[in-house]
């Protein structure tokens, strides 16, 4: 499957990944409207971390052994038989955060308005996730391998 | 001491579009914005901006303008803010100015006083979309005359070597140091997708980039920085560097805080210590000498590859160039005062050297009066900036002119002359590592292949509405080309007659 790869050595740390990830999983999807008027605020499943020179996105890795989806007390982490995607059913969970102990790395966000948990869902209807296409210097890439 | 500086620039923002994101904050590298928590709200010290537009690109919303101050001085022709400034910076500072970029100085851009000629009625224009167009150049010296063995219809005269490239246009020599070590792939990259080839200027080769040599030309300046057999052996050319448009007459320093251990390898110097070029070429006092490293770099490259000299557009440029092909230049280059630096004296910068406009027809004309003209490629430098420059170029006697402005602009650049002080916030003049990674040769070396493509077709376009379908026949074709609104003397130069006469 396809998945969302960090390429360090291009990442400018501008967190824009961040912003376009919270604009296409809010409810307007404007830029303006998302993060000024919406409440509950949308959520981003990416996250720039950051220490000096060294920076890069981190989102879930859809891992083909989900230990979130293992840890999930409700069937809310679930993985796709047919495309390996991991999402979570905001409906059925109930924000024990247990697949957040167990994320090996930490790509899972507490939704702590709505007391339950986000992560990246690799934007479904898209052509490529939002943090890949809105990426200005290269350094997310949406494909099979982490090097082509 | 208080600095009495007003802020050169005012920036906008307008909070109903700004989201707080913080790209601004994290983009800028001169730390003008910032987040102030109790207001929770994005502010700006205009007094660090220096308008290089990294965050009005990056802002998301585009929330953010940036005006000029427009805070005013009482108008006065001989005392405007410029030179009130400069007196305020020096008198807090009590140090040579320092600028990069090229002079910003209204001295004659005579690429605008010149029209180029089409074809019309009496002779066809040619349609490059239909017909081929030749835009390829080789640049070496030639030969006085071809002979050719008649019976078997072969060439005999043996040729110095050439260099093919695919337009006429080159990067101009930028050192690893001065610009960042993903900027200096992005240009070899684009040379190699373009056919064309970029200049390592005297910063050495890095390792990196030994791959893109074939497209790569090796400098020799007078520090001598990263000059080896290895190197040499690396290029396409060889070019001995005597001066430097931005700063006739004076070396270069790049300062110990740039010298990191890849630059310090590259350059083969310690870390950290400022690598200075001195002003001459301490070998080099007269023609005689010049001519003696032209040979050593001969010798040592085995006749294989062109060895040319670039020298800063001077009052004597003429006769300086004679005796620079008659020292065994194969190819010349002249760059003029519009020339761009990583760094140079600012008073330097925009007071001494020509306009390459005419340092280009003086040198043409006499290299042609000299009978020796073919025994050297002339390539200019310094201020190019469209294609249309470039052709004006061709039709005023050059063989291919280097641009680095508009390359460095095609990967983001902004003109905003703060390239000395080593935090370029596009990633481009700096070898800080945060900020160097701001430059993915992959994506930004197609903006600049792009621009060359452009430039291409457009060259193409002009040629054949010349009835021109190859380049070299344009070359110091200068009824190609009349003047508008310029001197008898100008034209005179120039060897360019008046517009409609």
């Amino acid at each position: 499957m396809k998945r969302v790869f960090p390429r360090e050595e291009h990442c400018v740390a501008c967190h824009l990944c961040e912003v376009f990830c919270r604009v296409q999983h809010s409810q307007s999807k404007d830029i303006i409207k998302a993060h000024k008027r919406e409440s509950p605020a949308p959520l981003a499943g990416i996250k720039v971390e950051e220490k000096g020179a060294l920076s890069f996105a981190l989102n879930c890795r859809h891992c083909e052994e989900p230990y979130c989806v293992y840890a999930c007390l409700t069937g809310a982490m679930r993985q796709d038989p047919q495309t390996g995607v991991v999402t979570v059913d905001a409906t059925r969970c109930v924000g024990c955060w247990t697949c957040i102990l167990a994320c090996p790395y930490g790509a899972i966000v507490r939704d702590e308005a709505n007391h339950r948990v986000h992560k990246c869902d690799l934007c479904p209807g898209l052509s490529e996730p939002a943090c890949v296409a809105n990426c200005p210097n290269g350094a997310l890439v949406y494909r099979e391998k982490a090097h082509a | 001491m208080k600095s009495y500086l007003p802020a050169r620039f005012k920036v906008e923002r307008d909070e109903t579009r700004c989201i707080m994101c913080l790209a601004c904050v994290s983009q800028c590298s001169y730390e003008t914005h910032y987040l102030d928590e109790e207001e929770g709200k994005v502010m700006s010290r205009d007094e660090r901006c220096v308008n290089c537009h990294r965050c009005v690109v990056f802002c998301p919303t585009r929330a953010i303008t940036i005006h000029k101050n427009p805070l005013e001085y009482r108008d006065n022709y001989n005392w405007r803010a410029e030179n009130i400034e400069d007196v305020i910076r020096q008198a807090e500072s009590g140090g040579m100015l320092l600028t990069g970029m090229g002079n910003d100085k209204p001295y004659r851009i005579y690429w605008d006083h010149m029209v180029l000629n089409a074809s019309q009625v009496t002779n066809p224009s040619i349609d490059p979309l239909r017909e081929p167009m030749e835009l390829r150049t080789y640049i070496g010296a030639k030969p006085d005359r071809l002979e050719v063995d008649p019976a078997i219809q072969v060439v005999k005269t043996k040729l110095p070597p050439q260099v093919p490239i695919e337009l006429p246009v080159m990067f101009s020599a930028m050192s690893y140091g001065a610009i960042s070590l993903t900027a200096c792939e992005t240009l070899a990259r684009a040379a190699t997708e373009m056919g064309t080839l970029y200049n390592t200027g005297e910063g050495g080769l890095h390792r990196k980039l030994y791959k893109y040599g074939k497209n790569t030309i090796v400098q020799v300046a007078s520090g001598r920085f990263g000059v080896h057999s290895e190197y040499l052996d690396a290029g396409a050319m060889v070019e001995i560097k005597i001066g430097q448009g931005a700063k006739p007459g004076i070396g270069g320093h790049l300062p110990g805080e740039k010298v990191s251990a890849e630059v310090s390898m590259t350059r083969m110097i310690p870390t950290g210590t400022d690598a200075l070029s001195p002003a001459p070429q301490h070998d080099i006092y007269s023609i005689e000498d010049l001519s003696q490293l032209i040979f050593a770099l001969k010798e040592a490259t085995n006749y294989t590859k062109p060895v040319g000299v670039k020298i800063a557009a001077v009052h004597n440029a003429a006769a300086i160039a004679s005796g620079m092909v008659r020292a065994g230049a194969d190819y010349i280059v002249l760059d003029g005062i519009r020339g761009a630096t990583g760094a140079a004296p600012k008073i330097i910068r925009d007071n001494v050297g020509i306009p390459i406009e005419v340092a280009l027809a003086a040198v043409d004309t006499r290299l042609r009066q000299e009978g020796i003209r073919q025994r050297a490629s002339v390539v200019i430098a310094g201020g190019i900036r469209n294609s249309g420059d470039v052709t004006k170029a061709i039709a005023l006697g050059a063989d291919a002119v280097y641009i680095g402005t508009a390359a460095l602009v095609a990967m983001g650049c902004c003109v905003c002359q703060h390239c000395h002080t080593g935090k370029c916030p596009w990633g481009i003049a700096t070898t800080d590592p945060r900020l160097q990674k701001r430059i993915n040769p992959e994506i930004v070396s197609e903006r600049l292949a792009n621009l060359l493509r452009g430039w291409s077709h457009e060259i193409k376009d002009m040629l054949g509405g010349m009835g021109i379908n190859a380049v070299e026949s344009l070359r110091g074709n200068r009824l190609h080309l009349r003047a508008v609104g310029l001197t008898e003397t100008e034209m005179k130069v120039l060897g360019v007659e008046q517009a409609g006469a």
